[in-house]
């Protein structure tokens, strides 16, 4: 096992986001974590990475460190203004390794050069990461989490705004992620996608729904009752009586 | 030629001592003031600049003219109202541009109500214009002092303001750091105003942060570029406002941030990157 939430509950000002999940993620699993626009899928990412306290419950990372988590945010959620070259962009990733003050080492910038060949981004080196198309800009956020070496992988959107080309460019490198034995959970909305590509999953829709084998999961019935525990929202809830 | 722009400075010692402040106040702003556009928060600086008001006014009403007591105020109440609009939008729903607004108003409200009360106009325009020919030895020094801290900071946050600008997601998933960046980063922003204010005044010191950065994006693309072009901006527009207000008898600070908002001015509309002349002149596209 390489995480476990216990009665987990996360939110912002008491309101819960995620509501008393209990799962246990297996070292090696390929997970996708689906439900509803705002059924807490980004927040339990930000909870796996302690960005976000539990109100309640607790998340444990089995024999791995916060630092060995690699995040990929949503593509809105950088400033592409910001006049950085793609090597700068993608050099971050051995945070891990050189911190904020360290220097790259040869190791790193062969490591950096190698992942952004394996991203087909040779030769864009040197261009600002404002001169990039959404998708080339996604290919520079993977050769990041592929410099990152990372055991757990956290994806949030990672295809959404993404032509099929590189779509299916992308979720061959997460594959091949998996097929090295690195646990990768991505938040997704393209349901077909998921059943292709994805053995398991988690239905959340602030209350956990199903969890397991990605065909038991995903059923029309789990569906429906996500959607109908979404749209149930209630500013006013009395406090929580759960056990 | 060398009687116009060398002789001032090789013939009075207020004129050497003014361009020793203010191009040590360059170096030091010019790079903050980088940061500060590039995290979209311009305005915080100006009302950061407004900020201090009140701390080098009870600095003034303790100590009189002292460059000491008034830096210390200045910095005190630079660095309450960040971190108390810091807390505020924390710690409320409401967000950190409002709460700054709020109490940068608070502040400067007070700060003008006791100059007003306890001193004199004279005093007023000290601290809201600055006097760079009249820098004295303790003013140096303080200059000299902050402009170190600042690049010795700079060169040790320089990775973590960089990542927490343009993906701070990513600082707080692999490191710490972010909320230690941003208010070092506020903290050298107070500094380098209260630092300003001495030579420039309140008002006026925040231009040399904002200018050098707002017109050197014109000309470069790259962060390290932007860096050194607008360092070597605010100092040129040291030496010239320096020596127009020496030959045309004009009010220093002003003359200074006047240069500076000329090459603002060039900037847009004769620049590389995205002035008006360049999307005039543009052809229609490159071929494909």
């Amino acid at each position: 096992m390489i995480l476990e939430c216990d009665n987990v509950t996360l939110g912002y000002e008491l309101h819960p986001a995620v509501h008393h999940l209990s799962i246990q993620i297996e070292r090696g699993t390929l997970m996708a974590l689906v439900g509803p626009n705002g059924a807490g899928k980004t927040t339990l990412l930000k909870g796996f990475m302690g960005q976000v306290s539990p109100l309640e419950g607790s998340i444990t990372l089995h024999d791995i460190q916060r630092s060995d988590i690699a995040y990929l945010p949503q593509l809105n959620q950088v400033d592409r203004s910001f006049p950085l070259s793609v090597q700068e962009m993608v050099s971050l990733g051995t945070w891990r390794e050189t911190g904020a003050f360290g220097r790259l080492r040869k190791q790193h910038k062969q490591r950096v050069a190698s992942a952004l060949n394996q991203l087909g981004l040779s030769g864009f080196e040197k261009r600002l990461i404002g001169s990039l198309s959404g998708g080339q800009m996604q290919r520079v956020l993977f050769a990041r989490l592929l410099v990152q070496e990372a055991d757990l992988i956290l994806l949030d959107e990672p295809f959404t705004g993404i032509d099929s080309r590189t779509t299916h460019d992308l979720m061959h490198l997460i594959e091949s992620w998996h097929q090295s034995g690195k646990t990768i959970i991505a938040v997704l909305h393209d349901l077909d996608q998921v059943k292709n590509h994805f053995p398991h999953s988690l239905l959340l829709s602030r209350e956990p729904i199903a969890y397991g084998a990605t065909n038991d999961v995903l059923t029309k019935e789990n569906w429906l009752k996500a959607r109908q525990l979404n749209e149930a929202f209630d500013e006013h809830a009395d406090h929580c009586g759960h056990d | 030629m060398f009687d116009y722009l060398i002789s001032p400075f090789l013939e009075f010692a207020f004129m050497q001592r003014a361009l020793m402040g203010c191009l040590a106040i360059s170096v030091s702003a010019a790079p903050i003031g980088v940061f500060l556009m590039l995290r979209r928060m311009s305005l915080t600086g100006d009302a950061m600049a407004h900020a201090i008001l009140p701390g080098a006014a009870v600095g003034f009403l303790v100590a009189g003219l002292s460059i000491e007591a008034m830096t210390i105020g200045g910095i005190v109440a630079g660095c309450l109202v960040a971190v108390l609009s810091g807390l505020v939008s924390r710690l409320t729903d409401v967000a950190e541009d409002a709460s700054m607004a709020a109490f940068y108003l608070i502040s400067l409200s007070v700060g003008v109500l006791i100059i007003s009360v306890n001193g004199s106009q004279v005093d007023l325009l000290h601290v809201l214009f600055g006097s760079a020919l009249a820098l004295n030895n303790d003013a140096l020094y303080l200059l000299a002092g902050i402009c170190t801290v600042t690049l010795f900071a700079l060169a040790i946050l320089f990775r973590p303001l960089v990542v927490e600008c343009m993906d701070s997601q990513f600082l707080q998933s692999v490191s710490r750091l972010s909320p230690l960046a941003h208010f070092s980063f506020l903290v050298l922003v107070v500094l380098n105003l209260v630092g300003g204010f001495n030579a420039l005044g309140t008002l006026m010191s925040v231009g040399m942060m904002i200018l050098p950065s707002a017109s050197a994006r014109y000309w470069v693309k790259g962060l390290d570029m932007l860096l050194v072009l607008s360092c070597l901006l605010a100092i040129i527009s040291c030496y010239a406002g320096l020596l127009l207000s020496y030959h045309v008898g004009w009010p220093t600070s002003p003359s200074i941030i006047l240069i500076l908002g000329s090459f603002y001015v060039l900037s847009f509309l004769f620049g590389m990157n995205g002035s008006m002349m360049s999307k005039l002149s543009k052809p229609k596209h490159l071929s494909a």
